[in-house]
């Protein structure tokens, strides 16, 4: 690898690069485009970029709206009496629309469920790393190699006794049953990943504390805890992400009180078939939160991938 | 581990000893995967060698190894491993090789290097499920923008099944590419440039830097990402679902097959025996990525 490069072929190397990026985007692009485009434009063929964007896909996502069916289309005037958001999805569908604007509903449980799974993986793991990381005990290897493994398991082979079990104790389609069962997955990612930052830290810290009259819980909230918070941190973003994204497990386990974003967008049918404007909008605006999180960890994303064995 | 100052014995929650925090501390993890994974493993086992309905209800009755005989002799179970196996070896293949071309090209000394790197990284942080949705939109044989691009008329990525799992194949080699790309340029940037030095004094061909440098040096996380990789895509599910669903035209892969199995037809008991041939393949290749893992960490 020449690391003394002429200046010109390194300009054109960004660009080369750039060019890789953007292409490699492009489905996303793609995606943000037609989220934004009205009806009938997301049909044509050759794809058109002369629309007038509107936000009626975003509007369909949250927001039911009343269905005219054909023959009762409202007269200009009425249409003048409309609220915004029912006028913008009339103009620009022109498309009786039920069964959406669950959307929003959808979208809290995705984050009700997504933050309180994280805080309780990332607590659990981070004190099981904790002991792990700090203690001696017979078969500790072997634990850390079981709960990871309990990572890798097919969602399926779990969820056809777990609906049984679940059904028995009334947890199917609640918040809390699929809150259990994403607790229960992060936590070996947490677990192993935590346990690598807190390896980083040195064990002198709080020997010394001890010595001088710090318990070991204390030493482990007042010195281990601060040192380990951008590990936390990063540890947080990843299991935010993955419950987030979390899509077999809440398509088995829930159907209308607790069902997640992702499973919601996949079926969103309008009565005259698939709403592709709306999964365009719903898909377009999940990954932002994403994105944001991925950019602010970049500096973690290579621990966060190999399960904190690599910590650059 | 500190023997300097070991706390003993038990003097209340504010002086607890190390072995309590020690228990207390792995108590919640263990118990919560003991609940949530293991026990529903043992009801599956047991499950599987029984014929029962979730649907009909009633008891489960004993049929023995019928079940796993069922699975592991009929064609059409076969067909989904073959299948399966065949999607993860190309898929895999494919990533790696172009993930880490795509690292090796990066290889140099950017300033917006990891800005690029993120931007890459997007797609694999993507939810799967709403990845495949969104090729659906590209994919569509009518006014999908990948065949007016490529000119190929109305292929049906989605609904033809003989065309559908090279769908779900690329969506997933653009997904998971990044993951590959972002291994390799870990493996890369870990190589010390002294190395390459001391070969070219020695006058060592391009080729040999390759072959007996870089590739080894690499090969550590090469192999952790393969072997990850190939447990994720054999257990491919969010992503087909997005795309084609269940149902006749799916592409002919297990995790979708159990899942209908499981789901559609209530087949509780059959569907229990083909989740454990599946966990047995799964566990067996991720005790492999684990004991490498281990390796690696040093």
């Amino acid at each position: 690898m020449a690391s003394g490069m002429k200046k010109g072929i390194r300009v054109l190397l960004n660009i080369v690069i750039i060019l890789v990026i953007l292409v490699y985007m492009l489905p996303v692009i793609y995606d943000g485009i037609t989220s934004l485009k009205p009806w009938n434009a997301i049909f044509k063929v050759p794809p058109t970029f002369k629309f007038k964007p509107t936000v009626g896909s975003y509007i369909r996502l949250f927001y039911a709206t009343i269905d005219y069916p054909v023959g009762k289309e409202p007269s200009p005037a009425e249409v003048a009496q409309m609220s915004w958001k029912d006028r913008v999805t009339w103009e620009n569908t022109n498309q009786q629309t039920s069964g959406l604007g669950f959307g929003l509903r959808r979208f809290i449980n995705s984050l009700i469920i997504s933050i309180a799974s994280t805080f309780f993986s990332v607590l659990f793991g981070t004190l099981t790393a904790y002991a792990v990381s700090r203690f001696d005990f017979g078969g500790k290897e072997d634990i850390m190699f079981v709960i990871l493994s309990t990572r890798f398991l097919p969602p399926i082979v779990v969820t056809i006794p777990l609906f049984l079990f679940y059904r028995y104790l009334g947890l199917t389609d609640s918040h809390l049953g699929l809150i259990l069962l994403y607790v229960a997955f992060n936590i070996s990612f947490a677990t192993w990943v935590m346990r690598g930052f807190i390896d980083d830290i040195p064990v002198e810290y709080e020997e010394a504390a001890m010595v001088d009259g710090y318990t070991r819980l204390q030493a482990f909230r007042r010195i281990v805890i601060p040192q380990a918070a951008t590990g936390i941190a990063a540890t947080t973003v990843f299991c935010f992400i993955f419950s987030w994204n979390e899509y077999a497990f809440a398509l088995m386990m829930t159907s209308r009180k607790a069902q997640t974003f992702p499973v919601f967008v996949q079926g969103i049918k309008g009565s005259l078939g698939i709403d592709w404007g709306a999964i365009a909008a719903g898909t377009f605006l999940f990954i932002i939160p994403v994105v944001i999180f991925t950019f602010l960890m970049r500096k973690y994303l290579l621990a966060g991938i190999t399960f904190g064995a690599i910590r650059k | 581990m500190v023997d300097m100052v070991e706390v003993r014995g038990f003097r209340g929650l504010k002086n607890m000893s190390d072995k309590s925090v020690q228990r207390l501390f792995i108590l919640p993890t263990i118990a919560l995967l003991a609940v949530i994974n293991i026990f529903p493993l043992f009801w599956s086992l047991r499950l599987s060698f029984t014929s029962f309905s979730v649907y009909e209800g009633g008891k489960p009755t004993w049929v023995g190894i019928q079940n796993y005989i069922t699975v592991l002799s009929d064609a059409y179970y076969w067909r989904q491993f073959t299948t399966t196996t065949v999607y993860v070896i190309i898929v895999v293949t494919a990533e790696l090789i172009i993930g880490f071309t795509l690292a090796y090209l990066l290889n140099q000394k950017f300033k917006a290097k990891s800005v690029y790197m993120t931007m890459l990284a997007i797609p694999m942080m993507m939810s799967p499920a709403l990845v495949g949705a969104l090729w659906k939109l590209i994919y569509n044989p009518n006014w999908g923008i990948l065949n007016w691009v490529l000119g190929l008329g109305e292929l049906d990525w989605i609904g033809d099944p003989k065309v559908n799992i090279y769908g779900v194949m690329i969506v997933d080699i653009w997904m998971w590419t990044p993951f590959m790309m972002l291994l390799s340029v870990a493996g890369l940037s870990a190589i010390p440039e002294y190395l390459y030095e001391a070969a070219e004094i020695d006058r060592a061909s391009r080729w040999f830097k390759f072959m007996y440098i870089t590739l080894p040096l690499c090969s550590p996380l090469l192999v952790i990402a393969v072997l990850f990789r190939s447990v994720e895509a054999f257990k491919t599910f969010d992503i087909a679902m997005g795309i084609t669903g269940v149902g006749a035209i799916s592409p002919q892969l297990l995790s979708l097959r159990l899942y209908e199995k499981a789901f559609y037809r209530w087949d509780t008991g059959l569907s229990c025996a083909i989740a454990y041939v599946l966990l047995f393949i799964v566990i067996g290749m991720s005790n492999l990525f684990i004991r490498y893992l281990n390796k690696v960490r040093q």
